[in-house]
């Protein structure tokens, strides 16, 4: 008797207990380089978070720390987050990738997950967006409304991830321009709104009248709109920042990713795997195309658009020709994802040399 | 109310007035906390105790006050004499490049010099740096403060060429890192389980060598003087030129030893943005500690536990960055405006002056 009640007890004591662990919220912390502010490469991010935070529900606990400095400050912040019991952590800048690494062997329990790097772990997965997709069809916008044939692009630091936006937009342009060239500005930095300003301005000086950016801030399309030219914007909708000069903007959606990142982590199933998501997947996308903008080329590029995301035209299919004009991509083939991680030339038309 | 000057300076002021800063800090942070919609009391739990609450916090605070200490004794030796060093920052950076290569050299050298190697190319890395600066203003008269900002400049920017070309790490794909440094060529733990490295043991030792030289030497007799009076010092005969030289080469391998512990240390590579402005925060932290070694170490751990605390509470409440960069900007400010009443003291209106039992000031006829 006593025995079947000490019985009965402890099963419900154990109900209980699992109980509790159903119950006790999977808790999500983000880590970003950049105050969140309304635009941009943590904007972006933000809004994923907010996204998935709301989906979730009463499922996940989310919380984020910003403005981290990609040096010894980034893995203390990181380890942070794991020692106050985060169960799966996103780190949203390349920079972060070593101190990620380090993180995660010291918190084998934690899930870890980096953005835009190139290492793995155990317990450490990556993830980015095809974000030259987008590139590229506003490269298609760009290359119509430049009048001087010049196109300026200011980057932040010649790595793969940053080319590979520079020779899509640049292979966009020439679908509806043959004749465009286009001048490089590097800023070494992803957010510093003057000195990306000062890189537009003189961009402009040398004759670019369509500018764009793989840098955080919005301050290329004001520094577009206070000359009177046009730009693309980068991460999200900048009309904003410029209602006369803003074409479009490549674009980058994060929510899909988390969501099925946290989902992995909520089912048990997560492995460290690389996703690399772009228009198919709802990852990238373009901003409504400016009024300016004349319709047989807004038509253009939705084609365009359809056929990548059908699958049937790649951003690097061939031919594609090098600077000095050698064959680098044959007619009828494409790159391979291995080939675009590792991306260290420029496609014809784009003036300057990579900087190695 | 008004305020006046003492006949001397207030000595219980010279104690209180941290102590009463950080009250007026305690009581406006918990007003700007209310206001946010945070409970006050938990904030200024997760600011300032919750960080130091376990070991491995302490050591993280390590980790944090390390190059920021070695950055401020050698700039608090500098202050004391009245050379102007805001180069700190340029110094630590060059070190990191030059050390930084030495590390990379050494991947496949074994051997129980290799640190000492690696330490020693950073202090010289950073001298030669500062050696520029003190160059220009005895030969030149060029201005010290104008001269190491500058150069703040030049060596980030020879970072970068660094990261972005020789020193790239070939398996890298073109990203601006060097490779990860090899074990044998980063400075031991003090412990498996923390990032926090015997280079502290390095930044206290060099503090109390520092406050023998400064309290018992001559050398640091003359600094003193230097400080007080260049005149007093050139009629005393003392070479003003020596000092300049000696105390700026010292504060840059202050700099590059500070360096070696960051990048010999949690980072363990070159990156481009190695430098989180150690070198400047050093010149509050020697402002702030009153140029004395006690003080600047716990103005070092104050200003460490700042950074620390507002990465907590951002953690634990999802409190804004802005919001944790106007706590710390009050911090600061209470610290400066309370150290006010050093020199100068209320006068209320029908009361006369506030006293402190020991201030031996008389009033003045106003």
């Amino acid at each position: 008797m006593l025995l079947t009640r000490l019985r009965q007890t402890l099963a419900l004591l154990a109900l209980v207990a699992v109980g509790n662990a159903v119950a006790e919220p999977l808790k999500v912390g983000f880590v970003y380089v950049s105050p969140v502010g309304d635009a941009g490469w943590t904007y972006m991010h933000e809004q994923g978070r907010q996204i998935v935070s709301e989906e979730f529900g009463d499922q996940i606990e989310t919380s984020f720390v910003e403005g981290v400095a990609e040096g010894a400050d980034s893995e203390r912040v990181i380890r942070n987050l794991a020692k106050s019991g985060y169960d799966l952590i996103f780190t949203t800048s390349f920079g972060y990738m070593n101190p990620t690494i380090k993180a995660a062997k010291r918190f084998p329990r934690t899930t870890f997950e980096h953005a835009t790097g190139y290492k793995m772990a155990k317990n450490v997965g990556n993830y980015m967006t095809r974000d030259h997709e987008a590139r590229y069809l506003a490269g298609m916008v760009a290359g119509a409304m430049s009048k001087t044939d010049v196109l300026g692009f200011v980057g932040a630091f010649p790595i793969p991830e940053v080319i590979r936006g520079i020779n899509a937009y640049m292979l966009g342009a020439q679908q509806t321009n043959p004749d465009i060239k286009m001048k490089v500005i590097w800023v070494n930095t992803w957010h510093d709104p003057a000195r990306e300003r000062e890189a537009a301005e003189s961009l402009m000086l040398q004759g670019a009248d369509v500018l764009a950016m793989h840098t955080d801030s919005p301050a290329v399309i004001q520094a577009a709109e206070a000359n009177g030219k046009y730009a693309t914007g980068f991460n999200s909708d900048m009309s904003a920042y410029g209602p006369k000069a803003h074409l479009t903007s490549a674009m980058q959606h994060w929510h899909n990713m988390y969501r099925a990142k946290i989902q992995a982590v909520l089912d048990g199933s997560w492995k460290p795997t690389s996703v690399w998501h772009g228009l198919a997947e709802g990852a990238n996308d373009i901003a409504p195309i400016h009024k300016d903008v004349p319709e047989p080329i807004v038509a253009l590029v939705e084609q365009h658009k359809a056929q990548i995301i059908a699958g049937d035209r790649s951003v690097f299919q061939g031919p594609i020709y090098n600077q000095s004009n050698t064959i680098m991509v044959s007619d009828g083939q494409q790159m391979t994802d291995a080939e675009l991680l590792k991306f260290n030339w420029y496609v014809k038309g784009i003036e300057g040399k990579i900087p190695q | 109310m008004r305020i006046e000057k003492r006949l001397q300076p207030s000595r219980a002021m010279v104690l209180l007035s941290p102590v009463l800063a950080l009250v007026l800090t305690l009581i406006a942070g918990a007003l700007l906390f209310k206001m946010l919609g945070h409970p006050a009391g938990l904030s200024l739990y997760n600011y300032f105790i919750n960080p130091i609450s376990d070991w491995y916090g302490v050591s993280e605070l390590l980790v944090k006050v390390t190059p920021l200490l070695l950055c401020a004794i050698g700039l608090m030796l500098c202050f004391k004499g009245k050379v102007w060093n805001i180069g700190a920052e340029g110094q630590f950076i060059f070190a990191a490049l030059v050390s930084g290569y030495v590390s990379l050299q050494l991947m496949a050298v074994e051997g129980f010099w290799v640190l000492p190697v690696i330490i020693v190319a950073g202090a010289l890395a950073g001298m030669a740096w500062a050696a520029i600066a003190a160059l220009l203003k005895t030969h030149f008269q060029a201005s010290e403060i104008l001269t190491t900002i500058m150069l703040n400049y030049i060596a980030l920017n020879l970072l970068l060429w660094g990261v972005h070309g020789p020193l790239k790490d070939p398996d890298g794909y073109n990203f601006p890192e060097s490779a990860l440094f090899a074990d044998h060529t980063l400075l031991p733990l003090l412990s498996e389980d923390y990032r926090v490295t015997v280079a502290i043991y390095i930044a206290l030792l060099m503090l109390a060598v520092v406050w023998f030289v400064l309290s018992k030497s001559i050398f640091g007799f003359q600094i003193r003087v230097m400080g007080e009076s260049a005149g007093a010092a050139k009629f005393a005969g003392y070479k003003n030129r020596l000092l300049v030289w000696s105390l700026l080469l010292f504060s840059g391998a202050m700099a590059g030893v500070a360096a070696v512990s960051e990048v010999n240390g949690p980072v363990g590579q070159l990156i481009p943005t190695l430098n989180l402005g150690y070198g400047y925060a050093a010149i509050i932290v020697v402002f702030m500690g009153r140029m004395h070694p006690i003080g600047i170490l716990i103005a070092s751990f104050l200003l460490g536990l700042t950074y620390v605390g507002g990465e907590m509470v951002q953690i634990e409440q999802g409190m804004p960055k802005s919001i944790v960069g106007l706590f710390q900007g009050m911090l600061l400010f209470f610290l400066l405006a309370c150290d006010l009443l050093i020199q100068y003291r209320l006068v209320l209106p029908g009361f006369g002056p506030i006293r402190l039992p020991s201030d031996r000031t008389k009033q003045v006829a106003s």
